[in-house]
């Protein structure tokens, strides 16, 4: 029972970072309607930044993770700036494939600033753990992780739901061209919803890079993808659905790599996906919305 | 050559035309040892580029399925190939003939798995059937991984290794046997059988196959299927059915394009196949054009040699690579950019209004 709690946390744990990254992918492709590659590599080098801020610069963490945030909200704009924005009238494989070149660019760039070999990150975070989660193993950086997961998930239904901006967004996801006509500034609404999602990438990047420390230019890619997984899990654009497929994939992952095996943790993952596509084609928490003729 | 003036035959022609004339030329530069070392090294698989390229252009461009788990099917295709080409090696002793056979139950094999995985696949449709070919993609790696497979005077072993924790040794081998898959290591010491002839003659076949296929009533229905669904379904065409056929015809070609690339290396992991390769080829195929045959196979050309090209930046090699992506998209399909390219280039830009 005891070891069963400990692959529950750490898959509750690892679930977070997920949905934390999975909830700036749906946003995004709620509003973009692209699969954004370079999504993960934001992450990636938002672990950097926050590396070079306490390891180069020492700085304190909170600096750290707010110089990180900071980084990545401007590159996600600068991104959709020059790489989406002019690609807005063609087709969906055009952004796709410009989304790839900007992955691998990322990639290479970091390749080439921080090199190759893998950095030992520190996490950002540790205070002694109270006793019940302490026997299991449940370290401060897991804690931390769920607990900055539920806050940006709640912040995140009160932004959509209740401000100006979030109700522009939806709009914007829903019907483009009527969202323009009532007035609302689509490039504008477009690039903060950017700016949101790679803020919440940094984020995920430093709170992962504590828990799993390991630190090199391809760390965002699978991370990346699995997240657009979960986001696709729970019903890509639902809020909701993005943090319940995130947490579901971590403790599904977890549950395989214990139970089953280590070596194909990722298809069991993937195969539980399919199997829940084909029964509920829009995800668990999407809509389905049936073509018109 | 009164076949000739209809339109598409002739252009398919010209497609023909040019890679038996590329054919004829690198061959020719290779004899006199022109070529650099380190292109030669990619004349194999430049080939087997070609016909993943054409091959997922069938599926994406044709069929109009984004599929993002091209290089699983290769995979298939390599690996089983190569059990084939090993398993043979006394029995076939030309090398030929056992790298044709190789090649064919590469392509089947991998087009039972393009059949297999196309039945549910092929319910979904746009970016949820791209994640999901992404998912098959990432399963069959790690189900190859998990493989070892060896071969003895008796037969073939096959050890499935899930637990992580089984050896070569536990195929327990007669004396003389060789273990040809070992689990995340690959395959190695393979015989080194494939050829640039080999590689040539497979990607006619493939242009054949598939050229041949997208101007027969199938390709047509195939076509409107992906123009309109719903309209294609009310006149009576079977929407999964023209779409299976093009997923396990593609599928097909990739494993065969896989069992060459196979023979082409004497160590080959898993790994090789990964998601990347896959975005690989689908680069390939929207450079060069959706549904243009030809596209792909110099998209392919390209840029299969420009990063050995690009070795004069070094480092710098893969950062150009995806700056020269980014800037070729932005530059075919902006708007804006588009008439610039127009305005210096005229006459390119009317060809093109007047060939579409």
């Amino acid at each position: 029972m005891t070891v069963f709690l400990q692959y529950l946390a750490n898959g509750l744990a690892m679930g977070s970072v997920y949905a934390i990254i999975a909830l700036g992918y749906t946003m995004v492709y709620g509003i973009a309607k692209m699969l954004n590659f370079a999504h993960g590599d934001v992450i990636m080098v938002g672990a950097y930044v926050s590396f070079c801020a306490t390891s180069y610069l020492g700085l304190p963490a909170w600096l750290a993770v707010v110089l990180s945030i900071a980084a990545c909200t401007v590159l996600g704009v600068l991104i959709e700036g020059l790489a989406y924005k002019p690609l807005r009238q063609a087709g969906p494989l055009a952004v796709l494939i410009t989304a790839i070149g900007v992955s691998y660019l990322l990639q290479n760039a970091a390749q080439l600033i921080w090199g190759a070999t893998p950095k030992n990150f520190t996490a950002i975070v540790s205070f002694p753990v109270p006793e019940p989660l302490a026997s299991l193993n449940v370290s401060a950086v897991s804690i931390t992780t769920i607990a900055v997961c539920l806050v940006i998930m709640a912040a995140l239904m009160w932004f959509t739901g209740r401000t100006k901006m979030g109700k522009a967004m939806r709009a914007v996801s829903e019907d483009k061209d009527a969202a323009r006509l009532m007035g609302i500034n689509v490039n504008r609404t477009i690039s903060m919803t950017f700016a949101i999602g790679s803020a919440l990438a940094a984020l995920a990047g430093v709170l992962m890079c504590s828990y799993a420390p390991v630190l090199q230019p391809t760390t965002g890619a699978m991370p990346g993808i699995k997240a657009f997984t979960a986001a696709v899990f729970g019903g890509i654009g639902s809020i909701p659905g993005a943090f319940i497929g995130g947490i579901l994939l971590g403790i599904i992952e977890a549950m395989a790599q214990a139970y089953i095996s280590t070596s194909l943790a990722n298809s069991i993952v993937f195969a539980v996906l399919i199997v829940v596509l084909l029964v509920k084609p829009a995800g668990l928490l999407g809509r389905y919305v049936p073509e018109k003729v | 050559m009164n076949f000739l003036k209809d339109k598409v035959t002739r252009r398919d022609f010209i497609t023909y035309g040019l890679v038996v004339a590329a054919f004829a030329v690198v061959s020719l530069l290779a004899a006199q040892g022109v070529i650099p070392r380190s292109l030669r090294g990619q004349l194999v698989p430049v080939t087997c580029y070609v016909v993943m390229a054409i091959s997922l252009n069938l599926v994406v461009g044709v069929a109009g399925d984004l599929s993002l788990g091209h290089a699983g099917f290769m995979s298939v295709g390599a690996f089983s190939g190569i059990v084939t080409a090993m398993s043979l090696t006394e029995a076939i002793p030309d090398p030929a003939i056992r790298l044709a056979i190789s090649m064919v139950v590469g392509a089947l094999f991998a087009a039972v798995a393009g059949f297999l995985i196309g039945i549910p696949v092929l319910r979904l449709r746009g970016d949820y059937l791209a994640i999901v070919t992404l998912a098959f993609g990432e399963i069959i790696k790690e189900v190859v991984n998990c493989l070892i497979v060896g071969v003895d005077s008796t037969g073939l072993h096959v050890i499935f290794n899930v637990g992580g924790d089984k050896t070569v040794a536990d195929l327990h081998l007669l004396e003389g046997g060789v273990a040809i898959i070992k689990g995340a290591q690959g395959a190695s010491g393979t015989a080194k059988i494939a050829t640039f002839a080999a590689g040539f003659v497979l990607v006619m076949i493939t242009l054949v196959v598939v050229l041949n296929l997208v101007r027969s009533r199938a390709g047509r229905a195939i076509m409107a299927v992906r123009d309109n669904r719903i309209a294609a379904e009310s006149v009576g065409l079977s929407v999964t059915k023209y779409r299976l056929i093009a997923f396990v015809v593609s599928a097909a070609l990739a494993g065969a394009a896989g069992a060459l690339y196979g023979a082409n290396f004497s160590q080959l992991s898993p790994a090789k196949f990964d998601f990347n390769t896959s975005i690989l080829v689908l680069v390939f195929v929207v450079l060069g054009g959706l549904g243009n045959m030809r596209g792909s196979i110099i998209a392919a050309v390209l840029l299969t040699i420009l990063p050995e090209a690009l070795r004069g930046f070094s480092d710098y090699r893969m950062l150009v690579y995806a700056i020269v992506l980014i800037l070729v998209m932005l530059f075919t399909n902006n708007p804006q950019l588009k008439l610039l390219i127009g305005k210096i280039v005229p006459k390119r830009e009317e060809a093109a209004a007047h060939g579409e």
